[in-house]
């Protein structure tokens, strides 16, 4: 996406990162990042497993505190962020989980309605409405009544996402968008992602370890190796990215197929042949 | 042996630092319900699981507990020929200690696991995260309407078992062994002392709260502990160690209280 | 299950729960929210071991009253006895009060003995006749050791 898309946000960028250090004991997770997602644009961090781009996604979320580094989100950092300032922030932002964290307890429009009911005094009939409507945004307007235990995989992903976007979020946080679903579900997830940046002018942050899904839905992509971030830029920039590392996660090389399958299986069972 | 005093050592802080979460969950999550918006529904709600839903268990155990005191004091006091001390025996018995400790542990046993699995549940799951980003306290929308339910509920449950107990004494004793009624009842009545039933409430009072406030924060945290990560098999360690740490509490905190107050 | 039910569960289990304590704590255990109708008087013992506050006064093995304090004069090395009379009870001015045990080893009581003076004892006013705490091996030693045929007064 060259054309830059118009931002109500004035400071361009609505998270900046900066020198974020997490260790886990002894080890290290993240080293040294720095960051910047920009206002009204999708943003998608993209590595394989074990690079802790789920512990920066944690970080960023206030859930982890960084060993050191500092993280402004919406101009207040919130390394050093009060309980109260974290919470006003937090109202601002809306997250969808990897395996959705619906509350197993409450009906989905239980689940929607939650924050609606926890931080605004809107009456009944109004909180039924904007419930309905961000249930119709994610086509989920048929499972209102169901209980998450009843949902499939796609539809937990599309009720969190629901749940996300309830209080109209400035940010909208997606963990794993595409995980553990078939192609046509995964890319109706990337369709809707589009629409809510175009619709309602979010900030998205996906994280994801999906390669077309990324290319597909980005206009920032930043590429995580292990605890560091090896590139950040448009998807063309990305492509066009001399590192080795970035381009071996770009063009991964499906194993090997076996030619010898009576060979292999021998050698699968410990003979010597 | 230096590995088993190494491995003990360990085991101890790892307890001193989860007692220590425990007080800091109560501290955090009585902060957070000082907060505005007050709800009161979800505290009914627990009260319904802690409390209404335990009442056919407390009505069984305490019905049999009663006619197991009866049945022992029976025995006991005929060997001195006084049976007519029956109805004080099995009415202080059951005032004093059994009922509180026995309502405690049936809770454990019933509501306890139940909180305990269903907060490392949503830990594992990340519900309580999701809550967190919400800007919705788990403290305040998970472990305080429990808490509050359960130091409300125990009691409660306390003195319907009390109740029962004494009429399955009642039955046995005069019922089935022909003590007089009238010695039964009125050693009862005289032995019973209000300080005898204070003592009851405060007991019963510490141990709501003791149980819940455990059962919550061995679920609560869970990813703390070495259990954290490993999914289901870390909820039911958990749950175990919920039961087996607030069932201790309970009884060595009925020591305590026995000891402090007469 | 309908949000309904569960307030009518809940509110039926705070009932029972709430009557169970009741009766626990006023039927049984005599507690009462406003102090029962009745007057207080004292009495000096010189021993009353055994007694407790919430002990009961008997009179003519009728409960009449209860011990509501007990404290103890260092002056005379007396314990002095609060009782709580229930109203309508008369205790006369040469009544006697008497430290008994019920049975040979239960509980101990005060016993009331009526006197035969026409005045009554008021609010705060002193029973002045007294009996002690009678000590059961007190009594056998005296009994076994002084080799006197007559039977050991009481106090």
């Amino acid at each position: 996406m060259t054309s830059p898309t118009p931002s109500l946000n004035i400071t361009g960028n609505a998270i900046e990162v900066r020198k974020l250090t997490v260790d886990y004991g002894a080890r290290r997770i993240l080293s040294n990042i720095d960051l910047d997602i920009p206002s009204g644009k999708v943003s998608v961090i993209m590595g394989g497993s074990g690079t802790g781009k789920s512990t920066l996604l944690r970080c960023i979320l206030g859930l982890k505190l960084p060993t050191s580094g500092s993280i402004h989100m919406l101009g207040t950092d919130i390394t050093t962020a009060t309980t109260a300032q974290l919470y006003q922030l937090r109202k601002q932002t809306g997250v969808a989980f990897q395996g959705g964290a619906l509350f197993s307890s409450m009906s989905v429009a239980e689940n929607i309605q939650l924050a609606l009911r926890e931080h605004t005094n809107l009456d009944e009939s109004t909180i039924q409405i904007m419930t309905r409507i961000k249930l119709d945004m994610v086509d989920m307007l048929h499972a209102e009544h169901l209980m998450p235990s009843e949902l499939s995989g796609g539809m937990t992903k599309r009720a969190a996402l629901a749940r996300a976007i309830i209080m109209d979020p400035k940010l909208l946080f997606f963990d794993e968008p595409s995980a553990g679903l078939d192609p046509s579900t995964s890319a109706e997830l990337d369709e809707l992602i589009l629409l809510l940046r175009d619709s309602l002018k979010m900030t998205i942050v996906v994280v994801t370890h999906e390669l077309e899904s990324a290319f597909k839905i980005a206009d920032q992509i930043s590429i995580m190796g292990k605890g560091i971030i090896l590139a950040t830029g448009t998807p063309e920039e990305i492509r066009a990215s001399a590192d080795p590392e970035v381009q071996g996660l770009l063009h991964r090389k499906p194993r090997e197929t076996v030619v010898d399958t009576e060979a292999h299986l021998k050698a699968l069972v410990g003979e010597t042949s | 042996m230096i590995k088993a005093l190494e491995k003990l050592g360990t085991e101890v802080l790892d307890g001193l630092e989860m007692a220590g979460r425990t007080c800091n969950l109560l501290l955090l999550t009585l902060w957070q319900m000082l907060q505005p918006p007050y709800r009161f529904y979800p505290i009914v709600r627990q009260m319904y699981f802690i409390g209404a839903r335990s009442i056919s268990l407390i009505i069984i155990s305490g019905v049999t507990i009663g006619m197991v005191l009866g049945l022992q004091f029976y025995y006991i006091l005929a060997r001195f020929g006084s049976v007519n001390l029956l109805g004080q025996g099995v009415a202080l018995g059951v005032i004093r200690e059994l009922g509180p400790v026995m309502t405690a542990l049936m809770v454990v046993g019933r509501a306890g696991s139940a909180i305990t699995a269903e907060l490392g549940i949503m830990r594992t799951t990340s519900q309580i995260d999701a809550l967190e980003c919400m800007a919705i306290s788990p403290g305040k929308f998970m472990v305080g309407p429990k808490v509050i339910a359960g130091i409300l509920s125990v009691p409660l449950l306390t003195h319907i078992f009390d109740f029962v107990a004494l009429f399955g004494g009642y039955f046995v004793g005069v019922v089935m062994f022909s003590v007089p009624e009238g010695s039964y009842m009125n050693g009862m009545v005289d032995a019973v002392q209000w300080v005898d039933v204070r003592l009851g409430l405060v007991k019963s009072l510490i141990f709501g709260l003791l149980v819940t406030l455990i059962c919550c924060a061995q679920g609560y945290y869970m990813h703390l502990t070495k259990a954290g990560s490993q999914g289901a098999e870390g909820v039911s360690f958990v749950t175990t160690n919920a039961v087996v740490l607030s069932s201790i509490a309970v009884l060595f905190s009925d020591f305590l209280i026995g000891a402090l107050l007469p | 299950m309908s949000k309904f039910n569960i307030q009518l569960a809940t509110g039926i289990f705070v009932a029972v729960g709430i009557l169970a304590f009741t009766y626990a704590a006023v039927n049984i255990g005599g507690a009462s929210l406003r102090a029962a109708p009745g007057y207080t008087l004292t009495a000096r013992f010189t021993s009353i071991s055994g007694l407790r506050v919430g002990g009961v006064v008997e009179a003519a093995g009728v409960r009449v009253g209860t011990v509501s304090s007990i404290d103890f004069d260092p002056s005379t090395f007396d314990a002095v006895v609060h009782l709580r009379i229930n109203e309508g009870i008369p205790v006369q001015e040469d009544a006697i009060a008497s430290i008994r045990t019920q049975g040979i080893i239960g509980e101990k009581f005060v016993k009331l003995t009526p006197g035969g003076f026409d005045e009554l004892l008021k609010d705060g006013g002193e029973i002045t006749e007294t009996e002690s705490a009678v000590s059961l091996e007190e009594l056998i030693s005296k009994y076994i050791f002084s080799g006197n045929s007559s039977t050991p007064a009481a106090n």
